[in-house]
């Protein structure tokens, strides 16, 4: 039943060919259709900037009040691309295998293959928009490695990459917006999918500033919303990154896949306080240069804690560099899930360093005096003391990382050029989202999804700086193509009426839902429940996972869910700026997502990336995968609440990689 | 530590605002400003009070949402930073701190601390972009080499995050540090350089439009910008516009 649509013939032909078979519109019937695009992130403008510049008439939607501010603008580390500057071996292959790989074999070689295939035309793209992307000494583009890879293939600007690109396609969405070809409606919230004849025809929006309800036809809807950590309460994400569109669109019909795939990244700042509101990430381009330990001895964990010692008074022989010395061909540089699980497994142990035991080290001295030598020796300075090559060498880490560690000092009073820094995992990236085929469109026809909120490239962990690239891919390179063969079709159709009877019906709907929340004479903030929440899926859908505990899960998620309905209380109207109701409505669906999260795993009887079930593991604590068995994407269909949703299996066909046991030893 | 906060209140863009009062106390140091925030609004809406509406949504200072004059400073006490990464170790037990949002005619109050920054995006419409398309049939991107001392600058002037303190703080609610960042960051690049006339007319008559003020070249926006943007980006913009008017009439 479910068709992934993958064209026929060779692996590094499919995209091309497909390109050529599939159906045109002509310029002038571009101008007689309509297209929502939701979201302003990477993907979302990239689209909507260039369908409007095929022709299409573009209607674009944010929550924020201004479409620069999407989540995607704070992304830090850098875009992954297979441009080979660096000679160091990289090809479109090598790219593609990395990702299948590193997503531990649960994503489409198809998919992942045109990634890696356009990729190198997003660098063209983005320099000809102007993003001042580091470069070297000889003015050509500079390169870093991320984590999982063994070539230097990640593009950046500074510690500020994803604002950099955003900010490229932002200029290109306001390009279009000034020539009027994209209709932009800042501070604006999808809030539900208009069907009609069993095609997305619309959506009902929510204006954030009145609280007006508003219909909005098209005849075809994309989906850029952004991915859904924040289920989790605290997170890298930002505050408002939220699953609503997607789950509306679920509930419509959409099947959401791989729902329980998350990603814990190994480098965030520790939590400090229950009124904790966030997590920040120390982006994984630190790991290049900074080595992460624990102490070997537990008598220097113990005193550390009790402040007697101080981290830098350990020798090289009392610290433990745990990633080095478990994986010695990619020490530092493992993927994240493995990185975050090893980190997890020596705080668990009782090696955490800080008074929660709930963090290890990342240190720089090594990069310190490694680059100050260099630095010296090329200034010509031969007989440099400790302290002058340790300044020099400082001096060049911050050039590379300041702003992250300024924003380190900012929040922890601690100065990281000075002593470690302090890192413990925490909730990033969601690989699940809505199912796509590679024509990027969900099981609802003129649905389409992409970037973080479809599910299609990352298989079950995504490497570092593949995001910001998929985001792009999609907006850029791929939907103004698949999009245009299934619009052919619709050339003849006119504009549809926002009179309907399907509008009316799905307004009337969202009305009741908000009017019920407003109306309830409650006694409890929303982001209680947020909390409760995010601690539940933490403590058993989180790092790693077993059956009882996820048992426990659905029955408690459910139980909160009728709470939430009977207990929430939200002040003001419903006709006014009110960013409780906002929040009210997005917390409503996490409550629902994160139950269907639990079932995911619970239905996946092995582990695989960054989905550990405890009773699947190897005897050294590696991911057990069972591909016998598990060798699908898990799309769930809804049939009203999260329990009776019926899984659909998609199997994975590896024509061209060799399943393996990914080992990075 | 204990505080009081005085917080300005203002129902919508046409009801008149006041200052309202909160004792806090308790206040963990290494809480956020804006964290603190939140125990206030839980507060409030335990006690089934409205909440104080803000902008915000990063939360680590790169999405230019948030947004509060704190004590008389555009995202309150010290350098480099924005409201969202202000901690409350830096202010003092038993301080009085005083928020307010925004002031500027081009930028409304939309309620409580939460203004209309849409003026900002007009003014990128109008020209704050190269004119390429998306297509993707562009050149290669080291087919161009940029001196890294012009790549590290335009990068400067990019780090903008378009959050208007520097509107907030000027005396006159004058754009120009805004403004002349995304026109220095296109001009300094090989890619911007063919439409960097026609650019930087279109945008200074848009901000004149919005009703952005006059810069009188106080240097208050530098100071508080979060971002470190120089005020030599609008001597560069004012050297552009002088000579794009003087060759294009
Ligand atoms: C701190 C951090 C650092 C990161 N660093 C990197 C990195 O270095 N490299 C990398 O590759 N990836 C990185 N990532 C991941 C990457 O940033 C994201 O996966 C990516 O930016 C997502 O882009 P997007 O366009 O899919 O969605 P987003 O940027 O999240 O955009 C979502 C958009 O949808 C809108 N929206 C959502 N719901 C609605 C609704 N109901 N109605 C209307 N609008 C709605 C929002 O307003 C927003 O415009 C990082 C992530 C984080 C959290
Ligand atoms: S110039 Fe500085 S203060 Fe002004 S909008 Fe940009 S970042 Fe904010
Ligand atoms: S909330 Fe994003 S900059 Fe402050």
């Amino acid at each position: 039943m479910l068709d992934s649509k993958i064209p026929k013939g060779p692996l590094a032909d499919k995209w091309s060919k497909h390109k050529n078979d599939i159906n045109l519109v002509n310029p002038a019937n571009k101008r007689l259709i309509d297209v929502i695009v939701v979201g302003t992130g990477l993907a979302g403008s990239s689209a909507a900037a260039s369908l409007a510049e095929l022709g299409y008439n573009v209607k674009s939607l944010c929550f924020q009040d201004s479409p620069r501010r999407a989540h995607s603008i704070a992304a830090q580390g850098g875009i992954n691309a297979a441009k080979n500057y660096q000679n160091d071996g990289d090809s479109v292959y090598r790219l593609f295998y990395d990702t299948v790989k590193g997503g531990d074999y649960r994503s489409r070689e198809a998919n992942v293959y045109r990634l890696a295939e356009v990729s190198a035309n997003i660098i063209d793209q983005c320099v000809a928009q102007g993003v001042p992307f580091a470069r070297e000494y000889d003015g050509l583009l500079d390169n870093r490695s991320f984590g999982g890879v063994l070539v230097s293939r990640t593009f950046y600007a500074k510690g500020q990459t994803g604002q950099q690109l955003l900010l490229g396609a932002y200029s290109a969405l306001s390009r279009q917006i000034s020539k009027g070809k994209v209709n932009m409606l800042n501070r604006h919230e999808m809030m539900d999918i208009v069907k009609i004849d069993g095609k997305a025809r619309g959506i009902i929006a929510r204006n954030l500033i009145t609280g007006e309800i508003e219909r909005h036809s098209a005849h075809a809807v994309v989906l850029c919303t952004g991915g859904y950590g924040n289920v989790f309460y605290l997170s890298t994400n930002a505050m408002g990154s939220n699953v609503s569109a997607a789950w509306r669109a679920h509930k419509k019909g959409s099947f959401f896949a791989n729902t329980s795939f998350t990603q814990i990244h190994p480098t965030c700042i520790p939590v400090s306080g229950h009124y904790q509101s966030k997590l920040t990430l120390m982006s994984e381009s630190l790991r290049n240069d900074g080595r992460i330990w624990v102490p070997k001895n537990i008598e220097d964990v113990i005193a550390i804690r009790e402040g007697k010692k101080r981290p830098t008074e350990l020798s090289e022989e009392e610290r433990d560099y745990y990633l080095e010395r478990r994986y010695p061909a990619f020490g530092n540089l493992v993927p994240r899930d493995v990185a975050s699980r090893a980190a997890k497994e020596r705080c668990d142990a009782g090696f955490g360093v800080n008074k929660t035991g709930q963090a290890v080290y990342l240190d720089f001295s090594s990069a310190f005096f490694r680059y100050g030598k260099t630095e010296a020796l090329t200034r010509g300075i031969k007989d440099a003391s400790q302290a002058e090559i340790l300044e020099m060498g400082r001096a060049v880490v911050k050039s590379k990382y300041g702003n992250l560690f300024d924003m380190y000092k900012q929040i922890t009073a601690e100065n990281p050029y000075e002593t470690p820094m302090m890192i413990y995992p925490a909730v990033h990236y969601t690989m699940g989202g809505l199912w796509v085929d590679y024509n990027l469109m969900t099981t609802v026809p003129g649905l389409f999804a992409a970037g973080e909120a479809n599910f299609s490239d990352h298989g079950a962990n995504r490497l570092g700086a593949s995001a910001l690239m998929q985001g792009l891919a999609d907006g850029y390179f791929v939907l103004p193509y698949t999009i245009g063969d299934y619009l052919s079709d619709d050339i003849r159709t006119g504009e549809i009426s926002t009179d309907r009877p399907e509008f009316v019906e799905a307004e009337k709907n969202v009305k009741s839902q908000i009017a019920a929340l407003i109306n309830n004479k409650g006694d409890v903030p929303v982001d209680d429940f947020h909390r409760r929440l995010g601690l539940i899926m933490w403590n058993k859908c989180g790092m790693s996972r077993n059956e009882k505990a996820l048992k426990e899960a659905i029955k408690e998620i459910q139980e909160l869910r009728q709470e939430f309905y009977a207990r929430v209380s939200i002040p003001g109207s419903s006709n006014d700026f009110n960013p409780e109701l906002d929040k009210a409505m997005r917390v409503g669906d996490f409550l629902e997502l994160g139950e269907s999260m639990c079932l995911d795993a619970l239905a996946r009887d092995e582990s695989c990336g960054g989905h550990f079930r405890e009773e699947f593991q190897t005897e050294d604590g590696e991911a057990l995968r069972d591909d016998l068995n598990y060798k699908f994407v898990s799309a769930w269909e809804c049939k009203g609440v999260p329990s009776d949703a019926k899984l659909h299996k998609e199997d994975l066909v590896y024509e061209n990689i060799e399943l393996k046991q990914r080992s990075y030893k | 530590m204990n505080i009081t906060l005085k917080v300005w209140r203002q129902k919508g863009p046409n009801s008149l605002g006041k200052m309202e009062t909160h004792p806090m106390s308790n206040v963990s140091e290494d809480m956020s400003f804006l964290e603190m925030m939140d125990v206030l609004n839980d507060k409030l809406i335990r006690e089934g009070n409205e909440p104080i509406a803000f902008d915000h949504d990063c939360r680590e200072g790169i999405c230019g949402s948030c947004s509060m004059f704190i004590n008389g400073e555009a995202h309150g006490p010290g350098r480099n930073v924005t409201t969202c990464q202000l901690h409350m170790r830096s202010f003092k037990d038993g301080e009085t701190i005083h928020v307010e949002p925004w002031r500027s005619a081009a930028f409304p109050v939309i309620k409580d601390l939460a203004v209309d920054r849409s003026a900002f995006d007009r003014i990128i419409q109008s020209g704050g972009y190269v004119s390429v398309n998306t297509s993707g049939s562009t050149q290669d991107a080291n087919a161009i080499p940029i001196p890294k001392h012009d790549a590290d600058e335009a990068f400067d002037s990019a780090t903008c995050i378009g959050c208007g303190a520097c509107v907030a703080t000027c005396k006159n609610s004058s754009a120009m540090l805004f403004v002349s960042a995304k026109v220095s960051q296109l001009s300094l690049l090989p890619q911007g350089k063919p439409e960097k006339k026609e650019r930087v007319i279109r945008m200074v008559d848009q901000m004149d439009l919005e009703g952005f003020g006059n810069c009188t070249n106080t240097g208050a926006c530098e100071v508080e910008c979060p971002k470190g943007i120089s005020i030599t980006n609008i001597a560069r913009m004012n050297r552009e516009f002088l000579s794009s008017n003087l060759t294009s009439k």
